[in-house]
């Protein structure tokens, strides 16, 4: 898992722009796992190390607030995002509904010039809104009856991608 | 996670994880509120009718507010130029309300009790923005969180309550609220003002004289006298009530400590604070008033969440 990282985050820095400078978003709860290591990585790249990085809670832009309540974690994106390129972070993209609000979120904190998205894992089927990676970890084909888990050290003790019967 | 109760009539029924959930989910509704955009699309498919059968500034604005920040739909019913006035009753205007599909009461009124009534009655979910000289639970919210903001935790947290007790239904809310959170609390005022039950059937302790209760206390959280509920006079004159009781700078150096100063509004200035006290540095009165959309914006938003 540590290369493919390392691969995503050098595919980040590559498309890195002149005009517009980047910025890394991740996105609450489990995405800040993922946007932690890009970001720590890609500050070991770059001189100054000092890419901008926010995090976005999305718990209040949900389409489905009134099918059970979720309960909101911190937002924290204490730098303007306006004419900028964001690169969204989260660690399994299945629907696309969570990127959707996502979306929604961010554009309530300005008008970027350009939002890219970068997942983990690329669940390909069932997708259900026309949203698509920039960079991809690993795609994998599953059913819809299957769960995809990634998991942490930080939280479970080891880095690993499961598939849930 | 979820709320264990459907309405939001008063703190006696929450139970301490519904307070914190309350209370960390209005953190949350803080940040948003200092957004560029201070809005999200949470409560846009929710209608909420503000019910206010007495008189508001603070409350009606800040649930108003809160609603409105929530992309919630929202209607005003003041009880002069409305049909109560005409003699419908609370249940008949309620349900006329109801069947052009609303989903939440907001709901101030000056019998205590009433919300309770309505809660038994229709199926929308009841939010309680003060009954009589029952409750007011959003205050008590508020002002928790604006404790908490100030001190990092309300748990051990020494607050006396001053003033106008036995009108008050911010001072029962609050004493519901800190007990459950374990808060030390004791009241202060003069004793017509403090009624029996505060001793027997609550536990808090009083103290009549101010300047050991400020001597003793973290926060004093000073409340209005209450003229308007006060059918015989029950002290001589506002100007002996303040110098009993009202609280002015003089009298806060003379503690040699700091302590913070919350009100709930309006002010009676010059009767319980003096201006020197509300505009100093101890107070965190507006502070309170801004973290108030917060809290309503977490009830709201909390209580539209449920499950069906």
């Amino acid at each position: 898992m540590g290369l493919t990282i390392k691969r995503l985050a050098h595919q980040i820095l590559e498309n890195i722009s002149q005009e517009n400078t980047t910025v890394i978003i991740g996105i609450q709860p489990r995405g800040i796992f993922l946007s932690d290591k890009i970001v720590a990585t890609i500050n070991t790249i770059i001189h100054p190390a000092t890419i901008q990085y926010g995090k976005l809670d999305i718990t209040f832009y949900r389409d489905d607030v009134r099918s059970g309540l979720h309960v909101a974690n911190k937002t924290d994106i204490n730098f303007d995002i306006e004419n900028k390129r964001v690169v969204l972070v989260d660690d399994v993209l299945w629907t696309g509904r969570t990127i959707r609000a996502a979306l929604d979120a961010l554009l309530d904190f300005g008008r970027p010039a350009k939002v890219e998205l970068c997942v983990l894992i690329d669940r390909r089927f069932n997708r259900e809104l026309p949203i698509q990676p920039d960079y991809t970890g690993r795609a994998i084909d599953t059913l819809v009856s299957e769960k995809v888990k990634v998991n942490w050290k930080e939280m479970n003790e080891v880095d690993e991608v499961i598939l849930i019967q | 996670m979820k709320l264990s109760t459907k309405h939001l009539l008063g703190i006696k029924d929450l139970t301490k994880e519904d307070i914190q959930l309350i209370l960390s989910t209005a953190i949350n509704f803080k940040e948003v509120l200092q957004r560029p955009v201070k809005k999200v699309p949470s409560l846009r498919d929710v209608t909420i009718v503000n019910l206010f059968y007495e008189n508001s500034t603070r409350t009606r604005i800040s649930f108003e507010l809160a609603e409105k920040r929530l992309s919630a739909d929202t209607i005003n019913f003041t009880v002069s130029g409305s049909s109560a006035a005409k003699g419908e009753t609370l249940l008949d205007t309620v349900n006329n309300i109801l069947s052009m599909k609303v989903d939440m009461v907001v709901m101030r009124h000056n019998a205590s009790g009433a919300p309770h009534f309505l809660a038994k009655h229709i199926p929308a979910a009841i939010v309680n923005a003060g009954d009589g000289i029952n409750e007011h639970p959003t205050q008590a919210l508020l002002d928790a969180y604006s404790m908490q903001e100030k001190f990092g935790n309300i748990e051990g947290l020494k607050v006396a309550i001053i003033g106008d007790i036995l009108h008050s239904r911010v001072a029962l809310s609050n004493i519901y609220l800190l007990q459950k959170m374990g808060a030390e609390v004791i009241v202060c005022g003069p004793p017509t003002l403090i009624p029996t039950y505060i001793t027997e059937a609550l536990g808090v302790k009083v103290e009549y004289n101010i300047k050991k209760a400020l001597q003793w206390c973290d926060v004093a959280n000073v409340l209005r006298i209450q003229l308007e509920r006060q059918n015989q006079p029950l002290f001589s004159s506002l100007r002996e009530y303040n110098l009993a009781f009202g609280i002015n700078k003089k009298l806060l150096d003379s503690l040699h400590k700091e302590i913070v100063i919350m009100h709930p509004g309006p002010i009676n200035r010059g009767v319980e604070l003096d201006s020197d006290v509300a505009d100093g540095p101890y107070s965190i009165i507006l502070n309170q008033v801004e973290n108030g959309v917060a809290v309503r914006m977490a009830v709201l938003y909390l209580l539209a969440n449920r499950e069906q």
